[in-house]
C-alpha cells in the first residue's frame, strides 16, 4: 500500500497535481530513508519521547477526525434520521481513508511494521490498553472497507456482490459503533497508566469518555467541513439531493456538536473537580489548558449555537473547523505538549521537517485517493441503480 | 481450584483474555437471542 | 412426585449460595493482595555507600557484550551532565552535588524490576514479561517496537534502538537473569567494590534496609524507596540524602500499573454487551416509530376516506328522501291538479274533451341536479 510513487495521473499539469507530486516525491526519500536508516535517522525521536507525531498526530488525530463515519451510520441507520443519509457515504470513504492511512502511519513509527499483526494472531498481551486498541482498529478497518465496497461494486456493476453486502449492512453498522466506541475511548486510556507524566489536568480517570464524547463531535464537525471542501472542488459530482439536505445535515450535526460540546465541557470540569486539580489552574499549564477547553471547546460550541439559531451555514461550516483545530489541540496537548510535563524544556521533543513532511505526504495520499474515488464512484452522488440504497 | 495468582499483573492478563473471549460470545449471543424475541412479530420486522 | 419442598429449597440455597460465593471471590480478587512471587530477587542499593566508581557500568557493559562507550569508564566527568540508560547503557550512575555537603552523592539507575511492572502491562505482545526471578525480563522475538513500554515506564528506563532499521529492540536492565538462573550474581552487584549493592530476595532486603536504618537513623532517610513506589520494585533504595533531591521522584504513588487500567480494560466486555443491547433495540425504536408513523398516516387516509364515504352516502340518502318526498308531493299536487281539473272539465262538461291529456315532468329535472 505505500507506493509513494503513484503519480501515474493525466498527463495535465494542474496545480494541485504538481503539488501532490512534490510532497509524494519527498514522502517518497523519507519513507526509503525511514525503511534502511531506522527511526533515528528521520526523526526526533528519543528515549524520555518515544511517541511523536505519527502517534500525536497521524494516529490519535487522525483516528478522531475518522469518526465521522460512525457517527453518521448511527444517526442515519440507527436513529433514524434519513435526512442524514446523503452524507453517509463521504463519511464512510473518509473514515476508510483516515483509518487506512492511521495503519500506514504506524508502519513507519513501530520498530518493526511486518509484525503489527502479532498482537492479533500471535501473542495477545491482554493487560494492554494498546492490544484493545490495535484488536479494534484491525476490525474496524475490515468493518468500514465492507461499509466503503457498495460504491465500489456499484461502479463496477457487480450487483450480485451489491446485493450480499447491502444484506449485512446494518450489522456492519451496529459493529462498526461498537468498534468506535471502544477504541475511540482506548486512545485516551492509553494514558491512563501515566498519572506521573501526563500534567494532572489532562491526566483523568475519565479519559476514556472524553475521547469517546469529543470525538463524537469531532466526526460530527468533520463531516460538516469536509462538504464546504467538497462543494469548493468537487461540486460537479454532487447530485441534488446531495446539495439540498448537506444544508440540513450541517445544521443538524452543528446542534448536535454544540450540545455535546457543552456536555464535554461540563465533564472536564467534573473531572477536574474529582481530582482536585483546581490548584493547577493558576498555573502556566492550566492557562494552556484553559485555552484549549474555552478557546477550542467552549467558544466554537457558542458559535455554533448562533450559526444553528441563525441558520447560517457558513458559520457553523467554519465553527466545524474550529472545532476541529481544538481536537487536534487536545490530542497533541495529552499526546505531547503535556506529556512529559516535568521534563527539562531542552529535552522536551519537537518533531524534525522529515516527521511532518511524513504526514503531510500521508495526509495527501489521503486526499489523492479521497478524490480519484469521489469522481468515479458513486460517493457524493447516487448510482442510478440504487437510488434509495444510498 | 482456578489457578493462584502471584502477581495482579498474572490475574488481569488472565482475566482480561477471559472477558475478550466473552465479547465474541456476546457478539453472537445477543444478536441470536434478539432474533427468537423478534421472529413472530409482523411481517414487516423491526430489524 | 420429582422435587420436594425441602430439595428445591435446598437447590435454590446452593444456586444462592454459589452465586454469592462468586461474588465473594470476584470481590476477593479485586481487593485480593497480590504479594508477588515467592522469593523473587533483588537488589538493595546503599546510596550512602556508593563512591561512583562507574565499576557497575563497566561490568554491566561487560556481562551484556554491549558495545564499548564512547568515553572511558574511569573517565568520571562524564557525569558532570544527568544521565538516564541508553541502548547500549543499561546502567549508569549520576552524580548529585550536595550544596550543604563535601562529598556528592551518587545514585545508579537501572530498571527498577517492579512487582507490577508498568511496561509488562502495556505490552500488547507480551514481549516483556514478569519473571518469578524477580527480573523484568524481554523478549525481542516478539517486540513490534511501539514503545509503549517506554511511555508507560514511571522511572524512564527502557531505551530504544532507533537507529537499527531492521531489528531495532528495547532495552534495558535483565536483573542479569541468565547470571541469576545460573547461580551468580549480577554483574554490577559482583564488582561493587562497597557495600552500596547487595543481592537477596526482596524479602530479605527489605529486612537489611529496614536495620540498616533503624542501626544508623541519623545517616538514612526513613524511606525504603521501592518498597510501595508504583506497587514495589525489586530493587530497593535507602539513602542519605532526600530521594526528592536525587532525581528519584516520590510522587509516583503506590498504585500498581496494571490497576491504572484494568477499569477502562473492564469496561470494555460490557460497553459491548450493553451497545449490541441499546443498539438494536433504538434502531428497533426508531424502525417501529417509522411504521407506526406510516400505519398511522394510513389509518388516517382510511378513516377520511370511511368518514366521507359515510357523508356521501348520508346526503345521497337524504337527498333520495327528500326527491322522493317532493316526487310524492308533486305526484299529490299533479293528481290534485289534475283531479281539480277533471272536476273543473266535469263541470265545463261537453264542449270540451282534449283538455284531458297533460302529464307534468317537472318534479324530475329539480332533482337531478344534486345527484
Amino acid at each position: 500500500m505505500a507506493h509513494p510513487t503513484c503519480q501515474t495521473k493525466p498527463v495535465v499539469f494542474t496545480p494541485f497535481n504538481i503539488i501532490c507530486g512534490i510532497i509524494l516525491l519527498i514522502g517518497g526519500v523519507i519513507t526509503i530513508l525511514r525503511f534502511t536508516k531506522g527511526i533515528g535517522a528521520v526523526t526526533n525521536l528519543d528515549d524520555n519521547n518515544p511517541w511523536g507525531i505519527w502517534i500525536g498526530f497521524d494516529l490519535l488525530c487522525g483516528v478522531a477526525l475518522a469518526a465521522g463515519g460512525y457517527v453518521t451510520c448511527a444517526t442515519c441507520y440507527i436513529f433514524g434520521l434519513k435526512k442524514f443519509r446523503c452524507a453517509v457515504r463521504p463519511a464512510i470513504l473518509t473514515a476508510f481513508l483516515g483509518y487506512a492511512l492511521v495503519v500506514l502511519a504506524l508502519h513507519y513509527d513501530v520498530g518493526r511494521p511486518w509484525r503489527l499483526p502479532y498482537p492479533i494472531f500471535f501473542s495477545q498481551g491482554t493487560s494492554s490498553i494498546l492490544f484493545e486498541v490495535a484488536l479494534c482498529v484491525f476490525l474496524y478497518l475490515t468493518v468500514l472497507f465492507l461499509e466503503f465496497s457498495p460504491a465500489a461494486f456499484e461502479w463496477l456493476n457487480w450487483k450480485r456482490a451489491r446485493y450480499v453486502i447491502g444484506k449485512i449492512s446494518l450489522v456492519l453498522v451496529i459493529f462498526g459503533i461498537i468498534l468506535s466506541t471502544l477504541h475511540q475511548s482506548s486512545l485516551g486510556a492509553l494514558f491512563l497508566i501515566v498519572p506521573s507524566k501526563l500534567h494532572p489536568l489532562w491526566h483523568s480517570g475519565y479519559l476514556a469518555v472524553y475521547f469517546f464524547i469529543s470525538s463524537i463531535f469531532a466526526g460530527m464537525s468533520i463531516v460538516i467541513f469536509e462538504h464546504l471542501v467538497v462543494d469548493r472542488f468537487l461540486h460537479d459530482k454532487i447530485d441534488e439531493e446531495h446539495d439540498i439536505e448537506s444544508r440540513n445535515v450541517a445544521l443538524g450535526f452543528g446542534k448536535t456538536a454544540s450540545f455535546l460540546m457543552a456536555g464535554y465541557l461540563m465533564i472536564q470540569v467534573i473531572g477536574i473537580a474529582i481530582d482536585n486539580d483546581w490548584k493547577y489552574l493558576g498555573t502556566r499549564w492550566g492557562l494552556w489548558y484553559l485555552i484549549e477547553m474555552i478557546g477550542f471547546v467552549g467558544l466554537p460550541a457558542v458559535v455554533y449555537a448562533i450559526g444553528v439559531r441563525e441558520r447560517n451555514l457558513k458559520l457553523v461550516q467554519w465553527t466545524s473547523f474550529w472545532t476541529i483545530l481544538g481536537i487536534i489541540l487536545n490530542r497533541l496537548n495529552i499526546s505531547l505538549v503535556a506529556f512529559n510535563w516535568q521534563l527539562p524544556l531542552g529535552q522536551k521533543y519537537f518533531p524534525s521537517w522529515m516527521e511532518v513532511m511524513t504526514t503531510v505526504f500521508i495526509i495527501t495520499i489521503g486526499v489523492v485517493f479521497f478524490k480519484v474515488i469521489a469522481t468515479r464512484m458513486p460517493i457524493l452522488h447516487a448510482h442510478p441503480d440504487y437510488p434509495d440504497d444510498h | 481450584m482456578e489457578p493462584d495468582y502471584n502477581t495482579l499483573q498474572e490475574f488481569v492478563t488472565h482475566t482480561k483474555g477471559v472477558a475478550y473471549l466473552l465479547i465474541a460470545v456476546a457478539l453472537v449471543a445477543l444478536p441470536v437471542f434478539w432474533r427468537f424475541l423478534t421472529d413472530r412479530d409482523d411481517k414487516k420486522r423491526t430489524f | 412426585m420429582g422435587i420436594t419442598r425441602r430439595q428445591f429449597f435446598g437447590w435454590m440455597g446452593a444456586a444462592i449460595g454459589s452465586q454469592v460465593s462468586l461474588h465473594k471471590d470476584a470481590n476477593a480478587a479485586s481487593n485480593k493482595h497480590f504479594t508477588g512471587y515467592p522469593g523473587s530477587m533483588g537488589v538493595l542499593h546503599d546510596i550512602s555507600q556508593c563512591i561512583g566508581c562507574r565499576k557497575c557500568e563497566t561490568a554491566c557493559n561487560k556481562v551484556n557484550s554491549l558495545l564499548p562507550p564512547e568515553r572511558p569508564f574511569d573517565d568520571l566527568s562524564v557525569m558532570d551532565q544527568k544521565r538516564r540508560p541508553h541502548a547500549n547503557t543499561y546502567t549508569i550512575v549520576n552524580r548529585f552535588d550536595q550544596p550543604d555537603r563535601q562529598l556528592p552523592v551518587f545514585v545508579k539507575k537501572q530498571c527498577n524490576h517492579c512487582k507490577e511492572p508498568a511496561c509488562v502491562s502495556a505490552c500488547f505482545v507480551k514481549a516483556l514479561k514478569k519473571s518469578k526471578t524477580g527480573a523484568v525480563v524481554y523478549d525481542d522475538s516478539l517486540c513490534v517496537g511501539c514503545r509503549y513500554c517506554m511511555i508507560a515506564c514511571p522511572f524512564d528506563i527502557p531505551a530504544y534502538e532507533y537507529d537499527n532499521p531492521f531489528t531495532p529492540e528495547v532495552t534495558k536492565c535483565t536483573l542479569c537473569q541468565p547470571r541469576i538462573l545460573n547461580g551468580q550474581l549480577p554483574g554490577c552487584v559482583e564488582i561493587c567494590p562497597k557495600e552500596a549493592l547487595t543481592f537477596g530476595t526482596r524479602d530479605e532486603l527489605i529486612q537489611i534496609a529496614r536495620q540498616r536504618i533503624k542501626n544508623y537513623p541519623d545517616r538514612y532517610v526513613n524511606h525504603i524507596y521501592g518498597e510501595h513506589e508504583m506497587g514495589g520494585c525489586n530493587w530497593l533504595y535507602i539513602s542519605n540524602t532526600p530521594f526528592a533531591d536525587l532525581g528519584m521522584r516520590e510522587d509516583l504513588g503506590i498504585t500498581p500499573a496494571p490497576q491504572l487500567t484494568s477499569g477502562a480494560l473492564a469496561a470494555v466486555p460490557v460497553v459491548v454487551s450493553l451497545w449490541v443491547v441499546f443498539i438494536t433495540g433504538i434502531h428497533a425504536i426508531s424502525k417501529r416509530k417509522e411504521q407506526m408513523a406510516a400505519d398511522e398516516k394510513q389509518a388516517d387516509v382510511g378513516r377520511v376516506l370511511k368518514s366521507e364515504q359515510a357523508r356521501l352516502t348520508e346526503t345521497v340518502a337524504k337527498l333520495k328522501e327528500k326527491a322522493k318526498e317532493e316526487k310524492e308531493a308533486a305526484v299529490k299536487r299533479e293528481v290534485k291538479k289534475a283531479l281539480d281539473e277533471a272536476a273543473k272539465q266535469a263541470r265545463k262538461t261537453v264542449s270540451d274533451p282534449k283538455a284531458l291529456k297533460t302529464p307534468s315532468e317537472t318534479p324530475h329535472t329539480e332533482n337531478q341536479e344534486s345527484e
